[in-house]
């Protein structure tokens, strides 16, 4: 019991650290929009990504785009095209981009950027509709980048 | 570069297959908003000269709404903001303040302001500030009533402006943005379209490129202002201009800016001269 608490403790203090091999939101090298590197080189999970793209308080890609694979999650939205077949047409790298930031894809895309910390107007602290009190984290974290990009490329046409 | 454009366009094909496919893709069409069985408003009209470029027809919000709700403002006696119309003729009438004034001792009927809302907001009496009805309102109760000032989007405050707002239903909006009132309109276009906040979203990019579309849940509107206050069946309320915006600049994930303050003033100025042509709708009912 007991060691099994310290043993708790110490991987909770190990996930609280950032790998040293992430890739921090100003160091994603892009090319062409496409990212080649992993942002943490631990390979993303699909099922989390699938979490990461349906949940409101995540990604909430759904909120723009129709995913057919996700009956579950009600309401999808159609301000981006239909993800359906998405790994079919992008490559990993490119999704990678896409999904780190659209902008460097698409042109002044309304596509928000998911792992960018600076060059905003107004940040906010979430949906507060406040200040933040200190740094703002990405929408999305290194790890949920790479899970939402695994997810993506099991959508094949 | 080529392979790039090829997909984009292959995703663009897929896009319009989807959006042919939805319900939801336009404003309703052959829908006439006829209030009381008597009164016809406009909820289509042609875009200003001003939205060249940008829009071609305007749209009242309520034909992006689902017809139970149409239908629910096409009859005083289904449109739940009534009530509070009722409640903001009543403080009309109803003395307050030191010097024994109600407004209308000073305005009489609230007919007399029948072409105050379609006109809002404008250049303040001094011509050196531009104000919104809140304003003009709380300026009668502190300078000539003795009363004090009501808060922005307090019950008081948007039952009047709603009660104001029915007495000039039917009134084509079309604010003044010229003369002084020039370089605050030019502000307000300017923030409309900045994209503010974590999602880096402008007003323009929801609802001028994007009405017609659905954002999870919700039907996208041109976001016009002639339907308020209007009455929200999500908070069973009225609801002021300015707390509409900062819900909006919130759901960005941004630091929204303050009811009344001169940011929200200037983009009132500026949305309402989109919506230029169509009808006050007193108190609109949404969702
Ligand atoms: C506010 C709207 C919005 C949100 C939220 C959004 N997207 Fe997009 N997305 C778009 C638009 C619009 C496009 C089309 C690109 C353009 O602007 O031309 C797009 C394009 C894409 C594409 C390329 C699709 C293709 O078929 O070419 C992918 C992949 C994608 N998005 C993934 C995501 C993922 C994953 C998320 C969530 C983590 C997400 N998007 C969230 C609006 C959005
Ligand atoms: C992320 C998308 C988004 C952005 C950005 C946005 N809005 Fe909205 N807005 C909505 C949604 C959703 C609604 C409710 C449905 C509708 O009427 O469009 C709405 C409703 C409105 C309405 C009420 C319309 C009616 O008839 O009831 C107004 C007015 C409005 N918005 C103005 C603005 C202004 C001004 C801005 C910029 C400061 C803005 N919005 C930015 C999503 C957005």
């Amino acid at each position: 019991m007991k060691s099994q608490l310290k043993l708790a403790i110490a991987l909770a203090a190990f996930a609280a650290q950032p790998s040293f091999a992430e890739v921090t939101p100003n160091m994603v090298a892009f090319a062409d929009g496409a990212v080649a590197q992993s942002h943490t080189g631990v390979a993303g999970n699909a099922a989390d990504g699938a979490k990461v793209a349906s949940t409101r308080s995540m990604g909430n890609c759904v909120a723009c785009h129709a995913i057919a694979a996700l009956p579950d999650a009600k309401f999808q939205g159609n301000v981006g095209p239909a993800l359906d077949g998405v790994g079919s047409r992008w490559s990993e790298a490119e999704l990678r981009g896409i999904v780190s930031n659209a902008k460097m894809m698409f042109d002044g895309t309304v596509m928000p950027s998911f792992y960018k910390t600076e060059g905003y107007t107004r940040l906010g602290d979430a949906y507060t509709g406040k200040a933040p009190k200190g740094d703002v984290p990405p929408i999305l974290s290194a790890q949920q980048i790479e899970d939402v990009v695994a997810y993506l490329l099991t959508l094949k046409e | 570069m080529h392979l790039r454009s090829r997909r984009i366009l292959i995703a663009a094909s897929v896009f319009a297959l989807m959006s042919s496919a939805t319900a939801y893709a336009d404003p309703v069409e052959g829908f006439e908003l006829v209030v009381n069985g008597e009164m016809t408003l406009v909820t289509e009209a042609p875009a200003s000269a001003n939205l060249e470029g940008a829009l071609d027809t305007v749209y009242s919000g309520l034909l992006f709404r689902e017809s139970e709700t149409r239908e629910m403002e096409m009859d005083d006696f289904s449109n739940p903001g009534m009530v509070f119309v009722d409640q903001g003729l009543d403080l009309w009438n109803k003395v307050d303040g030191t010097d024994g004034k109600s407004c209308a001792s000073c305005h009489d009927d609230v007919e007399s302001l029948k072409e105050t809302r379609a006109a809002m907001p404008k250049m303040n009496p001094t011509g050196d500030d531009l104000w919104s009805m809140e304003n003009y309102i709380n300026n009668c109760r502190t300078t000539k009533m003795g009363a004090e000032a009501w808060k922005w989007s307090s019950d008081q405050m948007t039952s009047v402006t709603a009660a104001i707002s029915v007495a000039g239903r039917g009134e084509v909006v079309n604010p003044k943005v010229d003369g002084a009132a020039a370089e605050w309109w030019e502000k307000g276009k300017e923030l409309y379209y900045t994209r503010f906040g974590q999602l880096e979203l402008s007003c323009a990019n929801c609802h001028e490129q994007n009405y017609g579309n659905m954002i999870r849940a919700d039907h996208l509107s041109q976001g016009q202002t002639n339907g308020f206050p209007a009455y929200r069946l999500k908070n069973a309320k009225l609801n002021s201009i300015h707390n509409r915006f900062k819900g909006c600049v919130r759901d960005t994930r941004a630091e929204t800016f303050g009811e009344g303050s001169a940011e929200f003033r200037a983009l009132e100025l500026y949305v309402a001269s989109r919506g230029a042509g169509l009808s006050v709708e007193g108190v609109g009912v949404r969702n």
